[in-house]
């Protein structure tokens, strides 16, 4: 079962710094677009998965170590994040 | 080397929190009241990440939403019990005010509503899927906004819901839906949704209902971009 962005907002913020729930995603598969929050995102495996809305490939895969996380960011044409507050 | 060198990006740090009351919303259901020293304020609709860490260093992690706007450094969890969790029957069966945990956030910028926004707005809350709508509920209220409220509060009896005595007296239109209540169960339809087609939309429930509710709002005419959700799993252990 799945749960979406919103869910997978934490880690990724302890990631990268940015809440990513507001920023759009493209998908390098069948080129749509949504914002991260809307994309079905996969939490009960040892890293987290997003995958596109539409066509369901992977788009962003992140995994945690003690002392890293690693970011796939390969399933997304891009990410555009917001600047404005 | 000058002394001078720019500080690390500070990213979403943990914050130490320290309970400050519980109190129980229903047989499985408890709010619990934290003070977060650092707490920076939140948006109604933003979640936390709380980790709990076992004295042999293994921890965990579960996201909880806020249940209220901030009071200063004081703010609101609502968690629900999952029998098998590994977190939430600690937090709703046996922490005590004075415990500590680790918590941060907030979270998530999308799944947010704010009070200066005229509305009208349609919240459909499916189970615990009400403690982020009832954070906006709330927001509003202290707000003073006159923005037009519907909440559709689907839940399997009177005894499964939270915030009963409050929402009743809520000067906003709302709407119970008891699913287990009659028999057969039944589940949300589109005669349980109000025409409110131009309105923003927040849904939050199991994903099951979530995807349920946003094909009958697609339906009913509803514009994808209106459309705010979350969905929550069986994950919320």
């Amino acid at each position: 079962m799945f749960v979406d962005g919103n869910a997978a907002a934490g880690p990724l913020a302890e990631a990268l710094g940015i809440d990513l729930t507001t920023a759009v995603v493209t998908c390098a598969g069948c080129g749509v677009s949504g914002v991260f929050a809307e994309t079905r995102v996969y939490d009960q495996g040892p890293g987290v998965v997003a995958r596109c809305r539409s066509c369901e490939a992977v788009l962003i895969r992140l995994v945690r170590t003690a002392t890293d996380a690693w970011l796939d960011l390969r399933g997304a044409r891009s990410v555009r994040i917001p600047l404005a507050p | 080397m000058t002394d001078t060198l720019p500080a690390m990006r500070r990213r979403v740090p943990w914050l130490a929190a320290t309970v400050f009351a519980v109190r129980s919303e229903t047989q499985a259901a408890r709010t619990i009241v934290l003070d977060v020293p650092g707490w920076p304020g939140h948006s109604a609709g933003q979640h936390v990440d709380v980790k709990l860490t076992a004295p042999d260093g293994y921890s965990a992690e579960r996201s909880y939403s806020l249940a209220a706007p901030a009071a200063g450094t004081r703010l609101e969890l609502t968690v629900q019990r999952v029998d098998d969790g590994e977190v939430s029957p600690y937090l709703v069966d046996e922490l005590l005010p004075m415990d500590q945990l680790e918590l941060r956030g907030p979270i998530g910028g999308w799944f947010t509503w704010h009070t200066d926004e005229p509305g009208p707005v349609l919240l459909v809350a499916g189970g615990s899927g009400i403690v982020p709508l009832m954070a906006m509920v709330r927001a509003r209220a202290v707000a003073g906004s006159s923005a037009p409220f519907t909440l559709v509060y689907s839940v399997r009896g009177p005894a499964d819901e939270y915030y009963a005595e409050e929402l009743r007296a809520a000067d906003i239109d709302v709407r119970f839906l008891h699913t287990r209540t009659g028999s057969p169960g039944r589940r949300i339809a589109a005669a349980d949704l109000p025409d409110m087609v131009g309105a923003r939309v927040y849904v939050c429930g199991p994903t099951g209902f979530v995807e349920s509710v946003s094909e009958l709002l697609l339906a009913a005419g509803h514009a994808p971009a209106d459309i705010r959700t979350e969905r929550f799993g069986p994950s919320g252990g």
